[in-house]
């Protein structure tokens, strides 16, 4: 067996999440190839050699796969994937946008956001918002699969440098350009990787009361934010926030939720953490059943005292 | 302009699935049936761009069972035009459903695709790509903001992990809907009888020249693992000393 795993990176360094994807892989078996693809994206590239486990980097460098667009990408993937018996992926918004598009080129189907790897053709996944797990089959000659990272464990350490080899990137497909991004600038640690995350719900009332609460108490755990969609949709805090079934999965050491009623759709992005606690004035709140400690009553008073005695 | 908006049937969003007994599948008998939530939302979108006179004709497609009539009917009485079902199997694939939908394009020539996000049954979130490949279209997913420019280009705003991103693409293209796009509206009493006189055709995957076998075995459905949760704490003391002394993680 012979696989490809797709870096996410930014040009400069790869996430924390591609560790993770190789655990993936690692499971899977076989000889484990990196694309790093972007450019000016060289750092990457001589950073991602040292990964354990990683038998070759094959990088490509162009202006046209500068800013991840799905379609260059996905071509560039579909065409190196013949080679290969697994691509694998983060099923991050990056991976999620790219990685069908080239399942669709290579007429195979995609098995997304795996959870397990029961054998190289045979994965786990949620589905329905995590209420139910199915176990697919492949007979696909590539099998192109994205990987939830929380559910692997990151591959630790360094290994010996793995050989670099540059592969020539195909003409731009001008189909999309990237005009403007606007990415949220914070000190705090990343959502997905976290060891703490405090997240907040329609129950914080406001954008002010969001952050007069949670920020302290977030300080104070050097912990990552995240919100309910209710919490998003009112205006909160940015998208990019949300964790559940349609937003960011975490498992975190430890997650706060506050004022977070625990539908299942928020749940699906949580439920794996490995200690949750609930703080909310409704006793009957589903978040409770979920929560290893749960705390009942007016967040406006507990989590400033909770802020107070850590 | 002609806009295409793929629309699912799949189980409601407020019921908790669960395996059948036998694990060979969810268990669906009797159970609420909606449009998938992020097509209501790419519909409403499609319907905004009609009233802003910038689209001419909506059509509505579901590919699957008879019962997706219900969600077509739902579409139409929402502001489509006509609709088509591709009767076949419920569980039809991403990949599947995209030469199906690659095929109708072939026939309709919209300009513009409009679909959800992800299914929130299969959470796939893979079939607008797809169709976008096999077309050699651009595509635009998890669409916060959509802005047609006149010139054969749309300007899509998207949600991306750590922010939002806006790409320019060109038309005819692939977008698809994610939760912030807008807030769909209800179809009124009068529009749903209105939508049983409109067109609603069936066409058969073989009259579209595709194949729907699925690629993908399913071995088992089964029940995720347990979580035992439910202690309540009196105060924020007991709170802390629980993580400090018995969880650890503080
Ligand atoms: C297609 C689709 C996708 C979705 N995806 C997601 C997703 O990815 N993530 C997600 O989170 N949701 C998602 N949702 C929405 C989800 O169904 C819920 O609507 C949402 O999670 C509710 O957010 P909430 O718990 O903040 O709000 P609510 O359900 O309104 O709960 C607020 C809670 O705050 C408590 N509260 C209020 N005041 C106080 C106080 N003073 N002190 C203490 N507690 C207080 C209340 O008791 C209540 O439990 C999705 C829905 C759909 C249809
Ligand atoms: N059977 C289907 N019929 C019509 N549209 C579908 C079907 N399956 C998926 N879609 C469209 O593709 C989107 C993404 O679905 P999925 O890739 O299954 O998560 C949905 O939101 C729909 O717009």
């Amino acid at each position: 067996m012979s696989l490809l795993v797709v870096a996410e990176h930014d040009n400069h360094t790869f996430k924390a999440s591609l560790r993770h994807v190789l655990a993936a892989a690692r499971d899977i078996g076989g000889d484990i190839h990196l694309l790093v693809a972007g450019s000016g994206c060289e750092a990457v590239a001589q950073a991602a050699r040292a990964l354990p486990g990683v038998a070759c980097v094959r990088w490509a460098d162009d202006p046209a796969l500068g800013d991840g667009g799905a379609e260059n990408l996905a071509l560039l993937v579909s065409r190196l994937a013949r080679d290969y018996t697994h691509v694998l992926t983060a099923a991050s918004a990056f991976g999620k946008n790219w990685a069908p598009r080239a399942a669709a080129l290579l007429d195979v189907a995609q098995i997304s956001d795996i959870v397990r790897v029961d054998a190289p053709d045979t994965f786990t996944r949620p589905i329905y918002a995590g209420s139910v797990w199915a176990t697919y089959r492949s007979a696909d000659p590539v099998k192109l699969v994205t990987v939830r990272p929380t559910a692997f464990e990151a591959v630790a350490g360094d290994g010996a440098p793995a050989p670099l080899e540059a592969v020539s990137a195909l003409p731009d497909s001008g189909l999309s350009r990237r005009m403007s991004v606007a990415l949220n600038q914070s000190t705090r640690p990343e959502l997905e990787s976290a060891r703490v995350v405090v997240s907040g719900g329609r129950g914080l009332g406001s954008a002010e009361r969001f952050k007069a609460l949670l920020e302290p108490l977030a300080d104070k755990l050097q912990a990552a934010l995240g919100a309910s969609r209710a919490a998003v949709d009112s205006g909160y805090v940015p998208n990019d926030y949300q964790v559940g079934q349609t937003g960011k999965v975490v498992a975190p050491d430890l997650y706060i939720a506050v004022g977070i009623s625990g539908a299942i759709q928020h749940l699906a992005g949580m439920k794996a953490s490995r200690v949750i606690v609930a703080i909310n004035k409704d006793p009957e709140a589903p978040i409770f059943s979920v929560a290893d400690y749960g705390l009942v009553g007016d967040l406006n008073e507990i989590v400033p005292r909770l802020t107070d005695a850590l | 302009m002609k806009l295409l908006v793929p629309v699912k049937r799949v189980l409601d969003y407020n019921i908790k699935a669960r395996p059948k007994a036998d694990g060979s599948g969810v268990e669906l008998a009797g159970l609420k049936m909606s449009m998938n939530p992020f097509d209501e939302i790419a519909m409403e979108a499609a319907i905004r761009l009609k009233e802003a006179g910038q689209a001419t004709e909506i059509v509505a497609v579901s590919c699957g069972p008879a019962g997706n009539q219900e969600t077509l009917r739902t579409a139409l009485a929402l502001g489509a035009d006509r609709a088509i079902l591709v009767t076949c199997e419920a569980d039809v694939e991403p990949l599947a459903v995209a030469k199906l939908l690659q095929a109708l394009v072939a026939r309709e020539q919209p300009g513009l695709v409009l679909c959800g996000k992800q299914a929130i049954d299969d959470d796939a979130n893979q079939t607008g790509q797809m169709l976008a490949a096999l077309l050699g279209w651009a595509q635009a997913t998890f669409a916060s903001r959509i802005e047609l420019q006149g010139d054969g280009a749309a300007l899509v705003t998207r949600e991306i992990d750590g922010g939002l991103e806006t790409l320019s693409i060109r038309l005819p293209a692939v977008i698809t809907a994610d939760l912030r796009l807008n807030e769909p509206r209800y179809a009124t009493l009068p529009n749903i009888m209105k939508a049983k006189k409109k067109p609603l055709d069936t066409l058969a995957p073989a009259d579209l020249g595709v194949d729907t076998a699925p690629r993908l075995a399913l071995v088992q459905v089964s029940e995720p693992p347990e979580r035992q949760g439910g202690l309540i704490v009196p105060d924020v003391a007991a709170l802390v000393d629980k993580l400090k002394n018995e969880a650890k993680v503080i």
